[in-house]
């Protein structure tokens, strides 16, 4: 490992997120939430969301992990901002794709400050602490849908 | 006085670990995760080597010559393993490690004696392969759990475990030696209270074997165990010490071959110890690598390697003591502390500060290190984790503190 790959890892703007993180505190109309964690070094996120049907009006966060977690969660709440649920899936998959080293994926505007963690595909162990996020974000998404269900089954 | 020694020779000791001359980038390896696991010494690495060319059969069947070898390796490293540990041969019981040397005494022995209501006392220094088991068969038994805190340097409050011991104890499970902050527990004195309210006292030593003479008999406890990989043996071998008296009482822990005396359709009867508890065909070659594990300790002496160890955990404490922004964790008297430092700094998330590390060549851990109740004590979620071994030198704790000051200039 270089310090060229660690100067990619730990860029200006990704510390400025784990400083001084956006969106997070708890929301006080939560309408969707869910929590992940990476149970090899304790890190925890919750995601919660406003949302209006399947739109996503407002993402916010708690927790607590290491830079990458962190930065990675607060930029994620960012570019969900009006995104509908099918929208914020796919950018979940072009974050993967980035995460598994697809150069494409990263050039792609709608991943916003998210493009800045590209230089974490290089170090293996600290894809599962980028994608936390959007793991809980996947969960709070499937809650609605679960909801939905039950609301068609009562119906 | 302490029986003189040779000091350790470190840099001739080094030699014999083939893994350690490795660079990693372009910077020599500095091993310092030696609490998740030892490096294994060239004798250990051609002990099972030598085993697998020339003995390898399975044990107690073959009416044959590599039967009888195999049969003969796999019962003298018993033997060993018992001068090792001050024991008996037959209360030397084969497992796969700490976890499930554990694990066999909470189900067996948890099973046959625990009733509703009667106390299990546990603590918050330990790692969860002493507290889950526990917790397991506390909920099929109805036994109630008790813990025992520490106190701010991470040591543990004796005067509340003399608190909680009271005569609905009937076992405490108690770590030796913490691998999340190397605090070492004075099992002799624990072992005596434990007794006093006529509880057994069963001992986690997988941090132990690694760092100092363990003598079941001197120790006082009932069961005692041990991981062969933490003391620079292989994965997948480990012991379990019972008293005999407790053994023989105890029923099997898994059934199978090697563990019967005679099988019909109506039930079977089982072997003595420790064969009763050592179902299937085991990890022979296991039990070659721990017990070349063990000889290359004895040659070297504990009382030297310690000594060495000691000094080597003392400096480390010292210099990362001295950078502003570092927290170190665990007890401050470097004689109560046993191979690790775990510390944070400000501002640094303990795994950035592993992957700042690893870019120098530097392996620790961080985590919760498998002890999330030491974690809770602490006031966090993750700590950084330097543990080191006799083959650690001075030179490495100085280029441990170095990356630390690259970790403060990428975090400041």
């Amino acid at each position: 490992m270089s310090p060229t790959s660690l100067t990619a890892l730990y860029q200006q703007l990704i510390l400025e997120h784990y400083r001084h993180p956006h969106n997070k505190s708890e929301l006080p109309d939560v309408g969707l939430q869910s929590s992940a964690c990476n149970p090899v070094c304790g890190d925890e996120v919750t995601v919660q969301l406003r949302v209006q049907e399947d739109r996503i009006l407002q993402a916010n966060f708690t927790g607590h992990g290491c830079s990458i977690s962190q930065a990675s969660v607060s930029m994620m709440t960012e570019v969900l901002d009006g995104c509908t649920f099918d929208e914020a899936e796919s950018l979940a998959q072009r974050f993967e794709a980035m995460m598994m080293g697809d150069e494409k994926a990263a050039q792609d505007p709608s991943l916003g400050d998210l493009t800045a963690l590209q230089g974490v595909s290089r170090f293996s162990v600290r894809v599962p602490c980028a994608l936390l996020g959007f793991r809980a974000l996947r969960g709070a998404i499937a809650s609605a849908q679960d909801r939905d269900d039950l609301e068609g089954a009562v119906h | 006085m302490p029986k003189a020694h040779t000091p350790l020779d470190v840099t001739a000791v080094r030699k014999d670990f083939p893994i350690l001359e490795q660079v990693i980038g372009d910077k020599p390896l500095v091993y310092l995760d030696n609490a998740a696991t030892g490096q294994k010494p060239e004798a250990v690495i051609q002990a099972i080597d030598n085993y697998y060319r020339t003995s390898n059969a399975n044990v107690h069947r073959g009416i044959h010559e590599l039967g009888r070898r195999a049969t003969e390796a796999y019962e003298g490293a018993r033997e060993r393993m018992a001068r090792f540990i001050n024991a008996d041969s037959a209360e030397v019981i084969w497992t796969r490690g700490t976890s499930e040397s554990i694990n066999l005494v909470a189900a067996s022995w948890g099973l046959a004696n625990l009733r509703e209501g009667d106390e299990i006392v546990l603590t918050t220094m330990e790692h969860h392969s002493n507290l889950v088991p526990w917790q397991l068969i506390a909920e099929r038994t109805g036994a109630v759990l008790r813990y025992v805190g520490m106190d701010d340097q991470e040591r543990l409050r004796m005067e509340e475990l003399e608190e909680v011991l009271n005569e609905k104890t009937r076992i405490a499970s108690i770590v030796h030696i913490s691998n999340a902050l190397g605090t070492i527990n004075p099992v002799e004195e624990i072992a005596r209270m434990v007794h006093q309210v006529g509880a057994l006292l069963m001992v986690d030593g997988a941090q132990a074997a690694p760092h100092i003479k363990v003598d079941v008999r001197a120790l006082g406890a009932d069961f005692y165990a041990l991981s062969g990989h933490k003391m620079f043996g292989p994965t997948g071998i480990g012991v379990l010490w019972g008293r005999r008296e407790l053994l023989d009482a105890m029923p099997p822990y898994q059934g199978g071959g090697e563990m019967i005396r005679v099988v019909k359709k109506e039930g079977s009867t089982f072997a003595d110890v420790p064969h009763k508890f050592e179902a299937g065909t085991p990890n022979i070659a296991g039990t070659v690598g721990i017990a070349a594990a063990t000889d290359y300790l004895d040659d070297l002496g504990f009382a030297a390697l310690a000594t060495h160890e000691h000094e080597v955990v003392k400096y480390a404490v010292e210099r990362l003591g001295e950078i502003p922004g570092v927290r170190i964790f665990g007890p401050r008297d470097h004689m109560e502390r046993a191979g690790v430092v775990s510390f944070l700094v400000d501002g640094a998330h303990a795994h950035d500060i592993s992957t700042i590390l690893d870019s120098e060549g530097i392996a620790i851990r961080a985590g919760h290190h498998c002890a999330q109740l030491v974690m809770d004590h602490c006031g966090t979620s993750a700590t950084a984790r330097a543990s080191f071994a006799f083959y650690n030198t001075l030179e490495e704790v100085d280029r441990l503190v170095a990356a630390i000051q690259s970790v403060k200039r990428i975090f400041a």
